[in-house]
């Protein structure tokens, strides 16, 4: 009989690449989903009064303020419980977005509140519609500025996809986990891994303060 | 919707979940204690030029700011099995954190220790203080005035990432609801109270960070 514990081997890659290509469909999925909701919210909450405001603000409060990993369990836990369990996939999409939302849509606010508000007068003056202000002037100029802040966000929103792995989904870091149950060669795996992350996250990361740098000048 | 929830296994076993948020709050606290004084360093070695620091501490940056916490608690809990070093879940989850922690915690430090500005140096040099007084009473306060929001946001995100514990048996909130829905089998009431926990233990330490700004400021922020 055989050893319980086989080495590492070249047709593990197949099984290595299935992780690494679902981290990047569930990371980027979460990413555009999270950041076309967090435009909407965003605005919305630059353009709406206290009241709105503070009801927005609370609901995205508590996507912030609760582990990534007990949404979700809860999530999918309750779904289950609903009688509709979701695929992981679906719920780690559903719940990463949501939680990419939360984030996203601070930052956007923030853009959208720092387009000077005589520039939109100007614009009004000029006889633009108030659809045509935001459409040509709000917009641009607030989703410009904010790109440092977005390209921070998406590089956390990709390593917490590592998340994801609780409820079951197969992305890069649970593949990992099941090669090394099955090598006992934790450190190789792990190091392959971390390095994958730090390839994505590294240069654009680096990019993005060089970004910042030109626009802080 | 045919689910009928029952507290009340919940509500017995309260206690247990309060240990358990006492552990995540115990872990956060002490991983930001040793990461401040770790960032210190960090921070400084990555501002001076000499040569070994200098690397090792943008190497610490940049590996902790760029690889997942899951991704840092696995390689502190398996990872070094392989140098013969097994730390029990507790260890392996505050030395993640504190490296995580120390990392970003010295970009901080560093990016608000050269916010301000050089003529401070030679304006205070000018009245005659030394440089232990020109640290003390210029560069410091403002220093700290200004890396104080941050810090509260990396000690709430320590909150958050260590529940990551669940995934290697630590027993803090998140595991040790884990272990006691696993015994009774209400996981959604029970991670329903662990949420709710999370957000007040969040929400305290914010109010008391605020609190404590207004204190320590004055206002003058």
């Amino acid at each position: 009989m055989g050893s319980l514990f086989t080495p590492l081997s070249w047709s593990d890659t197949g099984f290595i690449l299935t992780g690494v290509w679902n981290t990047i469909l569930i990371s980027g999925l979460s990413i555009f989903v999270g950041s076309v909701l967090g435009v909407i919210v965003g605005f919305a909450r630059a353009e709406s009064n206290k009241y709105v405001n503070f009801l927005f603000g609370s609901v995205l409060d508590v996507l912030r303020s609760v582990p990534l990993i007990i949404q979700l369990v809860l999530f999918s836990t309750f779904m289950g419980v609903m009688g509709s369990p979701l695929p992981p996939f679906v719920a780690g999409t559903i719940i990463l977005s949501l939680y990419t939302m939360a984030f996203m849509a601070e930052v956007f606010r923030g853009g959208f509140e720092s387009v000077n508000n005589s520039m939109i007068i100007a614009g009004r003056s000029l006889g633009m519609t108030y659809w045509q202000t935001i459409r040509h002037v709000r917009f641009p100029i607030g989703l410009r500025s904010v790109f440092p802040a977005w390209l921070g966000v998406a590089l956390s929103v990709i390593k917490d996809s590592a998340l994801v792995s609780v409820i079951g989904y197969v992305e890069l870091l649970r593949t990992s986990d099941q090669l090394i149950s099955r090598t006992q060669q934790p450190l190789e795996i792990l190091i392959g891994v971390g390095l994958f992350y730090f390839l994505i996250s590294y240069p654009l990361s680096v990019y993005g303060r060089r970004i910042e740098r030109k626009h802080a000048l | 919707m045919d689910y009928e929830f029952h507290w009340n296994i919940v509500f017995q076993k309260m206690p247990e979940l309060l240990q358990g948020a006492f552990v995540t709050l115990h872990v956060s606290v002490l991983s930001m204690v040793l990461g401040i004084a770790i960032a210190v360093f960090l921070a400084i070695a990555k501002m001076n030029n000499t040569k070994p620091f200098n690397y090792v501490a943008v190497g610490w940056i940049e590996i902790a700011r760029n690889t997942p916490a899951l991704f840092q608690i696995y390689m502190a809990y398996f990872g070094l099995g392989a140098f013969g070093i097994h730390l029990s879940p507790y260890m392996a989850v505050l030395s993640a954190l504190v490296f995580i922690n120390a990392g970003y915690l010295a970009e901080t430090f560093r990016g608000g220790f050269q916010s301000i500005p050089d003529a401070q140096y030679n304006a205070s040099k000018s009245l005659g203080m030394t440089s232990f007084q020109t640290y003390r009473y210029i560069i410091l306060p403002q220093m700290f005035r200004r890396i104080y929001h941050p810090m509260t946001n990396q000690f709430v995100w320590s909150i958050l990432m260590s529940s990551l514990g669940i995934l290697v048996g630590m027993s803090e909130l998140s595991g040790e609801t884990q272990r006691l829905q696993s015994l009774s089998f209400r996981t959604l009431e029970f991670f329903i109270v662990t949420a709710v926990l999370y957000y007040i233990i969040t929400k305290f330490v914010l109010i008391c960070a605020s609190l404590l700004s207004k204190r320590l400021f004055k206002g003058e922020i």
